[in-house]
């Protein structure tokens, strides 16, 4: 068995003393793993790191194996990724969400938007609105994905401004009035593009991800928001009042 | 079937050689072998110090250092730097900063770096007594001095954060080209690093 495709390194775990096993999200296999002979040597320990373009090639003897890769490099991102904190909080929360994926189970769109986001990591002002946005599509390869485009209870397109707690779907500022403090606020950047959005919008949208992530995800993994969430959050608050 | 030409005694000395660093069985054996021709020279004076170690060995509550008393020969040293703490991941690296001579601040060693992967969170690593210590007064400035990885960095940036109502200085080493090091031949990113961290000549 052999494939040879384009990936993004998600992470390395030591194999032994000289080896590593390398986690990659590649466009057409999904989330996949593979050892890397001599990962940790000097020549590639710095090619492996996690936010990094490779071209992989996997090879093993039966598809069920772990297989081994073959790597080169094909951009570095993980030098400027780690001056901020944003941007290294982020890498890691989206590693993170990438693990909640099966191995081998292709999310194309994914890929696409991980791609995008990891180059526009090192702008703190885009990087939260671009990571919120990741978890909704996120929720939604995962099969629980909102419905946002129509008001649940009008049919309306205009002014959606909140997302039933429940049913998971948008409703519009008029037709909220009346269970408001029930409802979760809906940031206009999360289903208008082109829209402005500030610390409080960012907030709001972390937040309305953060309750879907837990009821549908963590929770049935018997697990809670990951505490680099809580990190990457602080750090794009802070950065938010400093600017 | 085939039978062992060798001792239970030998063959465990063997197994736990092997899982020493660099060793593999191959090598195990052949250390194995050194070791029992230079009974009198090499393997008692071996085995009586590795005795001696195991009974004296103690981890300094202190800083995490490894040691033969508590606290250890690092902290209480007088020469030191007081003000100044070298926050590194492992004892390894305390060691090879000692060995370069490069401080005479004090050190804390946290036990390892943040690593979601292998479910390594901040309450597995020492920076709850790190915070403290600082916390605590008397240390002007805080060197990390983690490894430049994704991991050691985003160590680096949680240990920041948490510092953050202290009124230490954080600093953390450079990043760039190595001595001997030839530019054709260093990543991107090290490129990027070095040019973007350069320095008056």
């Amino acid at each position: 068995m052999e494939w040879s495709e384009e990936a993004i390194a998600v992470g390395t775990r030591r194999l032994g003393e000289s080896s590593v096993i390398l986690e990659v999200m590649t466009r057409s296999r999904g989330r996949c793993l593979g050892l890397v002979r001599g990962g940790r040597s000097k020549a590639l320990r710095h090619v492996l790191q996690p936010g990094n373009s490779l071209s992989v090639t996997w090879r093993a003897r039966l598809d069920e194996h772990l297989g081994s890769f073959r790597v080169e490099p094909l951009g570095e991102r993980a030098a400027a990724i780690m001056e901020s904190s944003v941007a290294t909080f982020g890498l890691q929360l989206l590693a993170e969400h990438l693990r909640l994926l099966p191995e081998r189970d292709p999310h194309p769109q994914l890929y696409d938007v991980l791609a995008v986001l990891l180059d526009n990591l090192g702008d703190p002002a885009v990087a939260g609105a671009l990571i919120a946005r990741f978890e909704l599509l996120l929720l939604d390869e995962l099969g629980f994905g909102l419905d946002l485009t129509a008001c649940a209870a009008t049919g309306t397109t205009e002014d959606l401004a909140f997302v039933s707690p429940k049913s998971g779907r948008a409703v519009s500022r008029e037709a909220a009035q009346p269970y408001r403090d029930r409802l979760l606020p809906l940031p206009a950047f999360l289903h208008r593009s082109g829209a402005t959005f500030d610390g409080a919008d960012l907030a709001g949208a972390f937040a309305l991800t953060g309750y879907f992530l837990q009821r549908h995800v963590w929770e049935a993994r018997g697990r809670t928001a990951p505490e680099v969430r809580h990190a990457f959050l602080r750090a794009v608050h802070d950065r938010a009042i400093a600017a | 079937m085939k039978t062992s030409t060798i001792g239970p005694e030998i063959e465990r000395l063997i197994q736990l050689l092997a899982r020493l660093p660099g060793l593999g069985p191959r090598s195990a054996r052949r250390a194995a072998l050194h070791l029992m021709k230079r009974r009198e020279s090499l393997l008692e004076p071996l085995a009586r110090a590795t005795a001696e170690a195991a009974a004296a060995v103690k981890v300094c509550s202190v800083c995490g250092n490894v040691d033969t008393r508590d606290p250890c020969s690092v902290c209480t040293d007088p020469r030191r730097d007081p003000a100044t703490l070298v926050v590194v991941e492992d004892v390894g690296d305390l060691w090879a900063l000692e060995r370069a001579g490069a401080t005479r601040g004090r050190y804390h060693v946290l036990g390892g770096t943040l690593s979601p992967l292998d479910g390594i969170g901040p309450d597995d690593l020492s920076i709850a007594p790190l915070v403290a210590r600082v916390a605590a007064g008397g240390i002007d400035e805080v060197i990390l001095a983690v490894n430049a990885t994704v991991e050691g960095q985003t160590t680096a940036h949680y240990i920041t954060d948490q510092l953050a109502g202290t009124a230490a200085r954080v600093t953390r080493l450079a990043h760039g080209v190595p001595v001997g090091g030839e530019l054709d031949y260093l990543d991107d990113g090290t490129l990027a690093a070095a040019m973007r961290s350069r320095t008056p000549f």
